[in-house]
């Protein structure tokens, strides 16, 4: 019984860390004076209308609209990292060229160095080189093409690192090119950690707020984030606080749903889960 | 291909620099330049008829004079030496818990971290905000324990603590990597101590700890980083109020450069964040390689 002390207090921080979310999924059903008037997270009745008000917004757009916007960033931005990562880690991993240690060194720096340093000569860059752009999703997703995250990278070496060098040097044998080597012979050795990096670039980019708040100009343009937040700045104190929960449990749910459907394949390279915070 | 024939791995001279051109070349363009340009622009002020003016330190000088920028910097500071110290105890502390085998740890694993999965996510924000208004959960939650409701956002105090909680209710984390770190430790270590006669507590501060070294290491830059850069929760909590108790540095450089549009001023002040974000790294790392992290 020695483990019963540990149950407690396991238990006891899992209702910290998981009760608030399910209130707050029970206050999407709530009306304004249950919310404030009661700790339990069950509402009296289930009533639909938040999320159908909700779904509207306060905009001239639905909520499907912003969805898709924010799929429109996401997803290539997910496919454009994971994949030029894997490329630059091979490159580190495997050979050998000039400058090598400089270059990995300057790939450990950027993981030092905090975003909002840049972000704001990059937004400067786009508005003076390509004003244009400034309209589109591409100050959003390009930079992914070129491995910008360096935690990804490092990562990726760590693990090209576990698999024997014998495996690439029998692949050539038979015939496979530098590129092929990679994709039939390490991608499939290391795809629990491809799947992380895709799955946290997926979450990170969802979640992100400061780089679609300085780029995006129009409500039009908006990802759900932005959109979210032009619902609370709209709506006032003591006015239909339901219909806003009831837009935030919608955007949770894309995250909820990828972490849920990749727990199981990740879990054994959840470390770069190390900078979500 | 020939030549990858003869040189198996490791020795082809322009296909490793081909793979990483990518990295080299997103670097030179989305981080070397802004941050020149920034230098740059950390030197210049705009005039009020659009034109830019040299005007050396002058935006340094003016950050240290003025009171807001001074104020901003101590906001973050004091922000960050509450949050990380505590978000690393708690994180550390958790994953021995969670390293036990034993029935169900698994449920307790995914549950401590989906938190820091949903991390910054606004709609976490928005909750948080409902969570601690003056009717909010929190407060009732309170009010069982015969504390009087507290106006979270009307204190300067209580305005930092909400956010302080919100981010160490996300130490998943940090909890993972510790979580991992300790997976490595061999446990005939703890077998042998135990024969010695040290187990539990005394184990955890003599094998654990000196062991865990650069973990920890790791995860207070991580912290640390994140913390100086706070942006999220200020912006939407509180808005840097009540009294600017909550305005972070990440806010005021957003202020001067979108709202005020003093673009010196704002690279200046993000400039002076890195620079002092680098010393204060360099530093940690002295003293930690002084007393003895030789462990990678």
């Amino acid at each position: 019984m020695k483990r019963l002390p540990v149950y407690i207090i396991l238990v006891l921080i899992s209702i910290v860390m998981l009760y608030p979310l399910l209130w707050l999924f029970g206050a999407s059903f709530k009306t304004n004076d249950e919310i404030f008037g009661s700790m339990g997270f069950l509402p009296k009745s289930f009533n639909l209308t938040p999320y159908i008000k909700g779904w509207e917004t306060v905009t001239p757009y639905t909520m499907g609209h912003y969805f898709i916007n924010t799929f429109r960033i996401v997803l290539p931005k997910t496919v454009f990292a994971t994949i030029s990562s894997v490329l630059v880690a091979y490159g580190f991993a495997r050979f050998d060229f000039p400058f090598k240690r400089v270059a990995f060194l300057l790939l450990m720096g950027t993981m030092l160095l905090p975003p909002i340093v840049t972000i704001m000569p990059t937004y400067l860059m786009w508005s003076r080189v390509a004003p244009e752009l400034l309209d589109t999703y591409i100050p959003l997703t390009l930079p992914s093409l070129f491995a910008c995250e360096g935690m990804f990278v490092f990562m990726l070496i760590q693990f090209f690192r576990t698999v024997p060098k014998e495996f690439d040097e029998a692949a050539r044998i038979d015939g496979c090119s530098t590129l092929k080597t990679l994709v039939f012979v390490l991608v499939p050795c290391i795809r629990p950690a491809i799947i992380s990096i895709a799955v946290f670039t997926f979450l990170w980019t969802m979640n992100d707020f400061l780089d679609p708040l300085i780029f995006i100009q129009q409500v039009k343009d908006y990802p759900l984030s932005l959109a979210l937040r032009l619902s609370i700045d709209s709506t006032g104190q003591g006015y239909e606080q339901n219909k806003i929960i009831a837009m935030s449990v919608i955007g949770l749910l894309p995250s909820i749903a990828v972490f849920a459907l990749a727990q199981r394949k990740f879990a054994g390279s959840i470390t770069v889960g190390g900078l979500t915070g | 291909m020939k030549r990858n024939y003869r040189n198996p791995v490791g020795i082809g001279k322009y296909t490793g620099l081909l793979l990483t051109a990518p990295f080299i070349i997103g670097f030179s363009v989305f981080t070397l330049c802004p941050f020149i340009i920034s230098f740059v622009l950390g030197l210049t002020e705009t005039g009020l008829g659009g034109q830019t003016e040299f005007v050396g330190f002058d935006n340094y000088r003016e950050l240290f004079s003025g009171g807001e920028f001074v104020n901003s910097a101590l906001v973050t500071l004091r922000y960050a030496a509450v949050l990380v110290p505590l978000k690393l105890i708690v994180s550390l502390l958790t994953a021995v818990l969670l390293s036990l085998e034993i029935k169900g740890i698994g449920f307790f694993r995914t549950a401590f971290y989906i938190p820091s999965i949903l991390g910054a996510n606004l709609s976490v924000v928005i909750m948080w905000q409902y969570l601690f208004t003056s009717g909010g959960l929190v407060n009732r939650m309170l009010g069982i324990l015969g504390i009087s409701p507290i106006s979270w956002y009307g204190e300067p105090s209580g305005a930092l603590a909400v956010i302080v909680l919100l981010r160490l209710w996300e130490f998943g984390s940090t909890m993972i990597i510790f979580l991992n770190a300790l997976k490595d430790i061999p446990p005939d270590l703890y077998n042998a101590a135990k024969v010695d006669g040290c187990g539990g507590i005394s184990a955890f501060f003599r094998i654990t700890l000196p062991l865990l070294r650069s973990t920890i290491f790791i995860n207070l830059i991580l912290a640390l980083i994140a913390a100086i850069q706070e942006f999220n929760a200020p912006y939407i909590l509180t808005n840097g109020g009540p009294m600017k108790s909550t305005y972070t540095l990440g806010l005021f450089i957003y202020d001067e450069m979108f709202v005020y549009g003093n673009v010196g001023l704002a690279n200046a002040a993000s400039w002076l964040m890195f620079a002092a974000l680098a010393v204060l790294i360099a530093v940690m790392y002295a003293v930690s390689g002084r007393t003895g992290g030789e462990r990678k």
